[in-house]
């Protein structure tokens, strides 16, 4: 893992508060699992029909029915449920996941998010991301401030279709924690050693920043 | 509805019952609670152009992959097929019809079918482009976009324990579409790794009782489990 995602889990793990019920997505927000204390009194929810699933021990022997949604073998921790798919939607649906983390392809300054589909390229289906995406309480994008070419994912509008509109609350990246407000993205954070210059050259969309409160990180 | 007395068959005989041609709906999330026996056997058998409903395309070379390469797959309706490239690739060849559903309305789709609902009424997806072509109604002011309940001729679950009745328990995040799935089809045909006489299973314990379940094979688990293993973590 490369020391950007590992700024950016360690980052995302203050998110998290204990009694919440949070869902991991696929790819880098599931690593954050190794960034929880072991002690803290959190569910994790899988949407393949689990609450309150951890990693497994070193040297803990898989149990073979029991995967995550992204196929890995988990454990459970006292007070874990287990249930079918309707229910564990139902449960996205009526809002009783607390918070989600996803990667994005791209997220705006609406708080609109596109992270499934690139028209001709790559569409091999939603999974459960729209769902999560649009129902979640607290939905926190967890990405590289930009693509491997260097383009700018956080855009002043997605281009690419949507996972869902509107349903970003936060998104920290490598280079930044950025809330979405009605005024557009509010910086919270910035890392160690970028200048407010430098942010504002890595991404589209226009950043409100308050130098004086500006956190590190 | 088969009788309670006759519903304890052979994989042979429970599979046989499917015609080409057949909509299908088949359980599992991954790997768990997928019914690698019933597969197997359906491959064995030769059905053709089938139309499979289910989560997702397995890996390749196991599961529905393999109905899928061995070219006995018409139409695929899924949430996603991201871990299966060759089910990529057979998609975008034009091979494979895949119709992709958001993983929570296709579950609901089927469980509004089990329940015996036409439709239900959903905001999920408005503002995407899924919801582009959707029938809409307005109802207490809002607007809601109509999702048809989903049907299949046939399912193929995988319960841990049965009994002869057809009482069904899964296990873990084995159960995930199973339970939806075998209310939601016409016939719907079980493995276990038991079939016990019915009593011995707690009637507390049951998930889906026995008067949705078709048929009830008994799978030995070191053959059922073929695949699990090739899952990732």
């Amino acid at each position: 893992m490369s020391a950007d995602q590992t700024r950016i889990l360690a980052r995302a793990a203050r998110e998290v508060l204990p009694g919440q019920i949070v869902n991991l997505g696929i790819g880098l927000p599931t690593r954050l699992f190794h960034y929880l204390p072991a002690e803290m009194e959190v569910l994790v929810h899988s949407e393949n029909g689990v609450l309150g699933c951890r990693p497994r021990a070193e040297g803990e022997a898989p149990d073979y029915d029991m995967i995550d949604s992204g196929g890995t073998y988990i454990a459970t921790r006292p007070g874990a449920s287990v249930f079918d798919s309707a229910t564990s939607f139902a449960m996205i649906r009526r809002s009783r996941v607390d918070l989600t983390f996803m990667g994005a392809f791209e997220v705006d300054a609406e708080g609109n998010l596109a992270n499934w589909k690139i028209p001709g390229q790559f569409s091999p289906g939603i999974g459960g991301a729209m769902e999560l995406a649009q129902k979640v309480r607290r939905l926190v994008i967890l990405c590289s401030h930009n693509d491997k070419h260097g383009n700018p994912k956080v855009l002043e509008h997605c281009r690419l279709p949507l996972t869902a509109p509107r349903c970003v609350s936060r998104i920290i990246t490598d280079k930044a924690v950025m809330d979405v407000t009605p005024q557009g993205l509010a910086v919270v954070d910035i890392a160690e050693g970028l200048s407010v210059a430098e942010l504002r050259e890595a991404t589209e969309a226009e950043l409100n920043i308050d130098e004086r409160q500006l956190g590190r990180f | 509805m088969t009788l309670l007395t006759h519903k304890h068959r052979t994989i042979e005989a429970a599979i046989a019952a499917i015609p080409h041609g057949a909509s299908i709906m088949v359980g599992g999330f991954g790997s768990p609670g997928t019914p690698f026996a019933l597969i197997d056997e359906l491959l064995a058998q030769g059905q053709h152009d089938l139309t499979l409903i289910k989560n997702d395309a397995n890996e390749p070379g196991i599961g529905i992959g393999k109905l899928i390469e061995a070219g006995r797959v018409t139409r695929l309706v899924t949430s996603h097929v991201g871990l299966n490239r060759r089910a990529i690739d057979a998609m975008n060849r034009g091979e494979l019809d895949v119709t992709l559903v958001p993983q929570g309305l296709l579950a609901e789709k089927i469980r509004s079918a089990g329940a015996g609902h036409h439709a239900f009424l959903t905001d999920i997806g408005q503002g995407t482009e899924i919801a582009a072509e959707r029938r809409e109604i307005e109802l207490d002011g809002r607007v809601w976009g109509i999702e048809p309940a989903l049907y299949a001729d046939f399912a193929l679950v995988h319960a841990e324990r049965a009994d002869r009745y057809g009482n069904l328990i899964y296990r873990a995040t084995a159960s995930n579409f199973n339970p939806l799935m075998a209310m939601a089809a016409d016939t719907v045909i079980a493995q276990a790794y038991r079939v016990d006489e019915p009593g011995r299973l707690a009637p507390e314990a049951i998930h889906t009782p026995c008067a949705f379940v078709s048929q009830v094979v008994r799978v030995d688990p070191a053959t059922a489990e073929q695949g699990r293993r090739a899952h990732v973590g």
